[in-house]
């Protein structure tokens, strides 16, 4: 290590954003302000996950950082090599093995434990934005627990497509409480928000805030008695581990309709095909080699 | 100012802050839990776990009240040596520390707004002993049930019953420090 503070950023900054952190921990779901700082990585990169693993980080960790579930995209790779030089501590791709995990949009399959705490990358913290864009007002909404619209939402989906069609950062409700947004993860991956034994914390760098879900809270997709929440995925098993339990990536192989289902999280893919998981195409691809 | 308000500092702030930080926030995040804090060196009566929490957490933007015994020089000046924190009265303070009677009336502290819950205070609580026994808590953070050994539980009960507003407080003695957040349900045994 180097020529920077440990993990970056000041002190005083970090100060800060610890205290965000604790008071978000004390009232789950609320979105507490923060002065969220220029960081070395454009607006969108996930400064807002960077700043709160900065001020989580201790030397012992190890980190590992995902994108879209997968640990070798850019934005993943560039964001670990960060830390390692900036905080000198150990990086992993398995998720078992890391204490912390930042993520963007995706929770990893593996269970999380009691030592690890999962850090969200956040482009648009507040779940009421998109139907109403004053900030004073959504506010108010959330301190009189206001939250008709957000069901006025999901029911225009009923009517216009006969299901909820939200797929991605579907609105949850923590403690009872407050209507929050669990960031772009695809709703497949919401009922492990809950009772989720690692502490989550959520960092939103452009939109300056900070929330959290202490381990084991209180997390409840919205839905309607005759429109219940249904956690859904590709109906397909992985192409390359065989996995039917994973969610699952498309990707188009050629320009005649060719395609294959992979596991969006790429260390849990990994794992399973170490463990002689095979899945559809691998195991043709492996015959034709032969 | 003595000299000795100089001393008992993080020897090396940046790396300890981050453990100190680390400690705090499982606490705060599995409320009862008792974690270990450790490297500060603070001037008695403040016990090591609120040095640490006060090295970790207050700054120049932070004002705090220090109560009863521990509002005296040497405290004072450690506190202003090593955090610049303003020290002021209960009604502007976003940290307080102090023993439990000394930091009473509760009600005299901020506890947040029903648009800003967060802007409430935090009360470093210095106990005599800390034990996983006593008033059983439930709520966010906690698996099943808990205990914990607190000061006055239908206090922390009112403050609960405040939620989303209300008073965080953390729990130090000696090296050891728990949390009770306001989103805490507290029962009697």
């Amino acid at each position: 290590m180097s020529d920077y503070n440990f993990a970056y950023l000041d002190e005083q900054t970090k100060r800060m954003i610890r205290r965000a952190i604790l008071k978000g921990l004390a009232v789950p779901g609320y979105q507490v302000p923060f002065a969220s700082r220029e960081m070395p990585m454009p607006y969108g990169w996930g400064t807002g996950g960077v700043q709160v693993s900065a001020a989580t980080l201790t030397p012992e960790d190890r980190f590992k950082v995902i994108d879209q579930g997968a640990d070798d995209t850019t934005n993943a790779v560039s964001i670990r090599k960060f830390f390692e030089r900036t905080a000198g501590v150990e990086v992993t791709e398995e998720t078992e093995a890391a204490t912390i995990i930042q993520t963007r949009h995706r929770i990893p399959e593996a269970p999380l434990s009691e030592d690890q705490i999962l850090v969200y990358q956040v482009p648009i913290p507040e779940p009421l934005r998109f139907l109403e864009p004053r900030e004073t007002e959504t506010r108010k909404m959330h301190s009189l627990e206001e939250y008709g619209l957000m069901h006025v939402k999901l029911y225009e989906d009923i009517s216009q497509h006969g299901a909820i069609a939200t797929a991605y950062a579907y609105p949850v409700k923590v403690e009872g409480r407050y209507v929050m947004d669990p960031s772009p993860i695809p709703k497949f991956d919401n009922p492990k928000l809950a009772d989720c034994p690692a502490i989550q914390l959520f960092g939103a760098g452009r939109e300056q805030r900070i929330y959290a879900l202490p381990p084991y809270s209180d997390v409840v997709s919205l839905d309607f008695e005759d429109h219940p929440f249904e956690a859904s995925k590709a109906d397909h098993p992985c192409d390359l581990c065989g996995a039917r339990d994973s969610y699952l990536d498309e990707v188009i192989t050629d320009d005649r309709g060719g395609r294959m289902f992979v596991c969006s999280d790429t260390d849990y893919c990994r794992t399973r095909q170490a463990q002689g998981h095979l899945g559809a195409q691998l195991a043709a691809k492996q015959e034709g080699a032969a | 100012m003595q000299s000795e308000a100089l001393e008992g500092g993080f020897p090396d702030a940046p790396v300890d802050a981050a453990r100190a930080f680390r400690a705090a926030m499982n606490a705060m995040a599995r409320p009862g839990r008792i974690e270990t804090l450790a490297g500060a060196v603070p001037p008695a009566p403040l016990s090591a776990a609120a040095g640490a929490l006060i090295l970790t957490l207050c700054d120049p933007e932070t004002p705090m009240h220090l109560a009863g015994g521990l509002d005296v020089a040497g405290v004072r000046d450690w506190i202003t040596f090593h955090t610049g924190a303003p020290l002021v009265g209960p009604a502007e303070a976003v940290f307080a520390v102090g023993q439990w009677a000394d930091l009473q009336p509760l009600d005299g502290y901020r506890i947040g707004t029903s648009e800003y819950p967060d802007r409430s205070a935090t009360l470093i609580v210095e106990m005599p002993e800390l034990a996983p026994q006593g008033a059983v808590l439930t709520g966010p953070g906690i698996k099943e049930s808990t205990r914990l050994s607190l000061p006055d539980v239908a206090a922390m009960r009112r403050n609960a019953a405040l939620f989303p507003l209300g008073i965080d407080f953390f729990l130090t003695s000696q090296d050891r420090v728990a949390a009770l957040p306001r989103s805490t349900r507290v029962e009697d045994n």
